[in-house]
């Protein structure tokens, strides 16, 4: 669990680490919400600041999450920014736990690098993982951009995103098109996800695509909705429990 | 020193679908049963409840249910000769693990094989010629027809209170069935599902084209049943979360629903969770297995139970590895053909094409069964003549509910993320639909199962190695039949339809598919082409029957549990009316 009485001190040092880039991207975020420019009620209402602390990333690898997510998730009538919608919390948990540190999965050796088709062979948890890949997109971004990820502008982040996913970005030692779909996985992951895991807070996702969540018990309905535009307020577990 | 159980009179390894049923049947013929199972105990009145089972991160994409690739999983690779690596975890495919097996977390959809598949080679060389079967596609009968396994299907669907609507009644056509299906004693135990607004319009746009649509059999109850057993399926709730969950409603037919209760109050059986069977206790000589050797996962102890029957019921993977390790029969050989375990397995070939309608579909109500489904272009109820490929498969509209980590397409053209990205997902998530063409996929030389020779498990048995590759016969199948879809897909009025997506390119373990696998431990009419024989008894241990699709020699264009239900029964019939009376061969080669 969560240890409340530690306050928001990590999250905002990676914050800080990240310098103006991240900042900025938070504070748009936050001011687009403020500003009313969106047309509902779920995305206007301001998102809850990252408030837990971060349980396994460093300062270093928070910012540069958030600088990945907020490139995924812009602040916008949507939604508010990835970092603000509990992405960097999201992962940070995940990574944390059980999935993070390895539980199921297959970890003997000799580990050959084999066919695209024979899937993921490196001995590396998700935890070692992303740690690997953020050191090594962030030793790409130095050489490309001359500055680490989170310090790119949101233009340049965009590129260097597109760059990877294109397969064009050479990492050292490592498949920067894989990162870049394990990045995406995690970021839609955390976006869509149950908010019980510390993203899609607020269920903006959700209310984004007009789903609507639980207890999905729909015997007396399926009917009477069939065809028919249904907006109901989403319910989350948490809602729920 | 292993300890040894008290002998019983049956043992079955796995606790999923077929080892509930055959426990059921055998300790209803007075037998005493022990039923092992590699994972935990679940119920789901204590582990499938609202609100905590609707998590599609948990259980669709941590795979909570599912066996743990740490413990065991497969290698894989193409061809023979080709260095085969561990999938270090499922990106593909999902065994299940724990009491019900991959029972627990299906989708109920439950079909019939067509009656030419059972008899499949053949119905072929009668058909097309006696040249007309590639070399390489070692397709098989059955040794069975279906007019024999008919009643048998009729006792699972009755247990799993199927909802769906007869096509072919003792010969007679149904209107609003499926007109290609074997001839039926039964109606369905439950009338079909409410259809969905995407099943509506698939049906509609399907019989425009002169096809002959029909709901789809699902085991995802639409009222209140009570099966044969004397136990409650729920109402389904048309929650949208089938594939991968248990079921809070005990609507969705499971081994935990619609029998285990009955077969723990029956004091002759006794269930043993968390009990990993490691190997058979083989006696060549005697042509019997005489027991299983496990390890109880409480204690770390290796424990003996003997038993005059055993049953092979785990997932087709397991049941060929104890086969391999145990040394029963002849591992196949891909270079000369010769041998048996592990020849013949197979998967399923599947493809589909997305759509773009203007209507709403609201995704999140539906069951894990497609809700309308074509067999037109199924088996051979098409002429083949000069299409370069045998079988086919069933186009059927999107099933699984819209669950959002997952189950968003958005059209071609759309950027991955950023501002474009969400809007085309607002936009489009209550507006697309897919159909899917859910193929055969017959048996091929080269593909086959055999004991990998550096990877193990973690008690140090060889990972099973799986060598495959889709062949010439399924690309071309797959590419008929999705663009069958694809015109249906036009012909329902879609803004968009994105380009087709037959099964191209390699198989791989990381493109999602379905876990239908089959093959392994063949069944037939001769022991020199098939493991066991048409009653699923082992040709070189008398008392060993194997089952699950293990024993499929080919896997259908239907997905297969009905037929794994109704085979259980036709096996367990035998044992009980033959085997008992006359414990030996019930077939003499």
């Amino acid at each position: 669990m969560v240890d409340q009485t530690i306050p928001r001190r990590n999250f905002l040092k990676g914050a800080g680490v990240a310098g103006t880039a991240v900042a900025a991207t938070l504070s748009s975020g936050l001011a687009a919400c403020a500003d009313g420019q969106t047309p509902s009620a779920a995305a206007a209402k301001p998102a809850t600041p990252p408030s837990e602390p971060l349980l396994t990333l460093t300062p270093g690898e928070a910012a540069f999450l958030s600088a990945v997510y907020d490139t995924f998730i812009p602040a916008d009538q949507f939604s508010p920014s990835g970092t603000d919608c509990g992405l960097v919390v999201y992962i940070d948990r995940q990574l944390a736990g059980a999935w993070g540190q390895g539980a199921r999965f297959y970890r003997m050796g000799p580990f050959l690098p084999g066919k695209p088709e024979q899937g993921y062979q490196l001995p590396l948890t998700p935890r070692e993982y992303f740690a690997n890949g953020i050191a090594a997109a962030n030793a790409w971004s130095r050489k490309t951009y001359g500055t680490p990820f989170d310090q790119l502008s949101p233009a340049d982040r965009d590129a260097a995103l597109k760059t990877m996913d294109g397969g064009k970005a050479e990492f050292v030692d490592f498949n920067s098109k894989r990162f870049l779909e394990t990045l995406y996985q995690s970021a839609m992951e955390g976006f869509f996800a149950d908010p019980i895991y510390g993203g899609n807070r607020d269920k903006v996702s959700w209310k984004m695509v007009n789903y609507p969540g639980l207890p999905a018990t729909y015997a007396t309905k399926a009917a009477e909705y069939r065809g028919k535009k249904v907006n109901l307020s989403p319910q989350s577990i948490a809602d729920l429990n | 020193m292993a300890k040894t159980m008290k002998h019983v009179d049956a043992v079955c390894v796995g606790m999923g679908w077929t080892g509930s049923i055959m426990a059921r049947e055998l300790t209803k013929a007075g037998l005493t049963v022990v039923g092992l199972e590699r994972g935990a105990n679940r119920t789901p009145a204590e582990n499938f409840v609202l609100p905590t089972v609707r998590d599609e991160l948990k259980y669709r994409l941590r795979l909570d249910t599912m066996l743990d690739t740490s413990v065991e999983t497969i290698t894989m690779r193409h061809e023979p000769g080709e260095t085969a690596l561990p999938m270090r975890r499922w990106e593909t495919f999902n065994m299940g693990d724990g009491l019900g097996g991959s029972g627990l977390h299906w989708n109920g959809i439950t079909w019939r094989f067509a009656p030419s598949e059972f008899v499949l080679r053949s119905h072929l060389t009668q058909r097309y010629g006696k040249n007309a079967i590639p070399a390489d596609v070692t397709i098989q009968d059955w040794g069975i027809t279906y007019d024999e396994l008919e009643p048998h299907y009729d006792r699972f669907e009755k247990l799993c209170g199927v909802s769906g609507k007869a096509g072919n009644l003792k010969g007679q056509i149904v209107e609003g069935g499926n007109p290609f299906e074997g001839p039926r004693q039964n109606e369905y135990p439950n009338k079909p599902l409410i259809l969905s607004q995407g099943g509506a319009m698939f049906m509609k746009a399907a019989q425009g084209l002169g096809y002959h649509p029909f709901q789809t059999p699902a085991s995802n109850s639409s009222a209140p049943y009570t099966n044969p057993e004397g136990l409650t399926i729920g109402q389904c709730q048309y929650c949208g979360h089938c594939e991968f969950f248990g079921c809070e409603s005990n609507a969705k037919a499971s081994p935990n629903v619609c029998v285990l209760p009955a077969l723990m109050r029956d004091s002759k059986f006794e269930l043993r969770t968390d009990s990993y069977v490691s190997r058979l206790i083989y006696d060549k000589h005697a042509r019997k297995v005489t027991g299983v050797v496990y390890i109880d996962r409480r204690t770390g102890e290796e424990i003996t139970q003997t038993a005059d029957i055993v049953i092979l019921s785990a997932y087709p993977f397991n049941n060929t590895l104890l086969l391999l390790l145990a040394g029963i029969g002849q591992p196949y050989d891909p270079h000369t053909g010769k041998g048996t375990v592990g020849k013949n397995y197979c998967y399923q070939t599947i493809g589909g094409v997305s759509l773009f309608v203007e209507e709403e579909i609201n995704p999140w109500i539906g069951t894990g069964t497609s809700a309308a489904s074509i067999d037109d272009f199924q088996a051979d109820n098409f002429d083949h003549g000069g299409l370069g490929f045998f079988g086919g498969g069933y186009i059927c509209v999107s099933g699984s509910g819209g669950r959002p980590i997952q189950v968003r397409a958005t059209p071609p053209g759309t950027p991955r993320w950023g501002t474009a990205w969400k809007e085309a997902n607002a936009k489009w998530y209550n507006h697309n639909l897919s159909l899917t063409s859910h193929g055969c996929n017959y048996a091929h030389r080269n593909n086959y199962l055999d004991l990998d020779p550096t990877y193990k498990d973690a008690i140090g048995r060889p990972l099973v190695r799986q060598t495959y590759n889709y062949r010439d016969n399924d690309y071309k199948m797959s590419a008929y039949v999705t663009a069958k879809a694809a015109e249906i897909a036009k012909a329902m009025g879609a803004k968009i339809v994105n380009p087709p997506q037959p099964r191209t390119g390699n198989f791989g373990a990381t493109n999602g598919q379905a876990t239908h696998h089959t093959g392994g431990c063949i069944m037939g009419t001769d022991p020199k082409t098939s493991v066991v024989n048409r009653y699923l008894q082992n040709w070189n241990a008398s008392n060993l029957f194997v089952m699950g699709g293990a024993v499929y020699p080919q896997n259908a264009g239907h997905n297969p549990t009905g037929t794994m239900g109704a085979l259980a029964y036709w096996s367990a019939n035998a044992i009980v009316n033959q085997y008992l009376k006359s414990p030996g061969a019930l077939v003499h080669a």
